[in-house]
């Protein structure tokens, strides 16, 4: 089956970038809010999150589930979904790790972003298979800022 | 009246696309191991591979963590509702 594009809006992707370059050399990681649909996903909105790996943050992080909780609350309220999860690899690929891998769920869409030294590089979104195997790529649609609206 | 199981967004797909899935269960570990039977499809998303609860999963029974109560034997009667919330979680290395 093939995955749709997750469409986000360029202001939201930098977002994304300046939040990784905040935290680096420590991981960043937030919530994506947004709609899925037949055959599309798109991020609405992000909801930056603490990074509660205080003991290993610079190749970990932790979203707890008080925050999980928090996040489904507020996508609910916004008439959105929880669609998946963002983080930044500092001075590592945006390839999702073993790790990443056996903390996963399908469905759910998740964002990586390289930063490296301090500097955004590559951005990749993934989604795990149903048999927890692999991760399938899912490409990113950039979706360019409208003029005047914020 | 049986227990109901709220499941998340993500597992839906597995369990026959039902936000919510009622068992007769006089425990969490009943509870859960109804629905993984019912939708065996779920199990590996909840259980790694020696029956545990995965690290990241957590179950709160009408709103409080099972981890401070009685884990999967905290006692569940008709009405109450169990949730299953994930941590989110990961990292660069392996």
């Amino acid at each position: 089956m093939s995955i749709a594009p997750l469409k986000i809006d360029e202001q939201l992707m930098k977002r994304i970038h300046a939040h990784g370059v905040e935290t680096y050399p420590h991981e960043c990681c937030g919530a994506l809010l947004g709609r899925d649909g037949d055959g599309s996903r798109e991020v609405v909105e992000l909801m930056p999150l603490a990074n509660r790996r205080d003991d290993s943050p610079r190749n970990r992080f932790e979203v707890t589930p008080e925050d999980v909780r928090l996040a489904e609350k507020t996508a609910q309220e916004k008439r959105l979904e929880l669609i998946g999860w963002y983080h930044s690899h500092p001075d590592a690929p945006a390839r999702p790790s073993e790790y990443d891998r056996d903390h996963a769920w399908p469905w759910y869409s998740y964002i990586i972003v390289s930063v490296q030294k301090g500097v955004p590089h590559d951005t990749t979104s993934w989604r795990l298979q149903d048999d927890r195997a692999a991760y399938d790529p899912e490409a990113i649609e950039t979706v360019a800022h409208p003029a005047g609206i914020q | 009246m049986a227990v109901k199981v709220i499941i998340p967004t993500p597992l839906r797909a597995y369990a026959g696309k039902q936000e919510s899935v009622e068992v007769q269960a006089a425990t969490v570990g009943e509870a859960l191991s109804a629905v993984t039977t019912k939708f065996s499809d779920l199990k590996k998303h909840l259980f790694s591979d020696d029956g545990r609860l995965r690290s990241f999963v957590n179950v709160y029974v009408n709103d409080e963590d099972i981890r401070y109560l009685q884990k999967d034997q905290t006692s569940v009667k008709p009405g109450d509702t169990i949730s299953i919330v994930p941590s989110i979680a990961g990292g660069a290395r392996s």
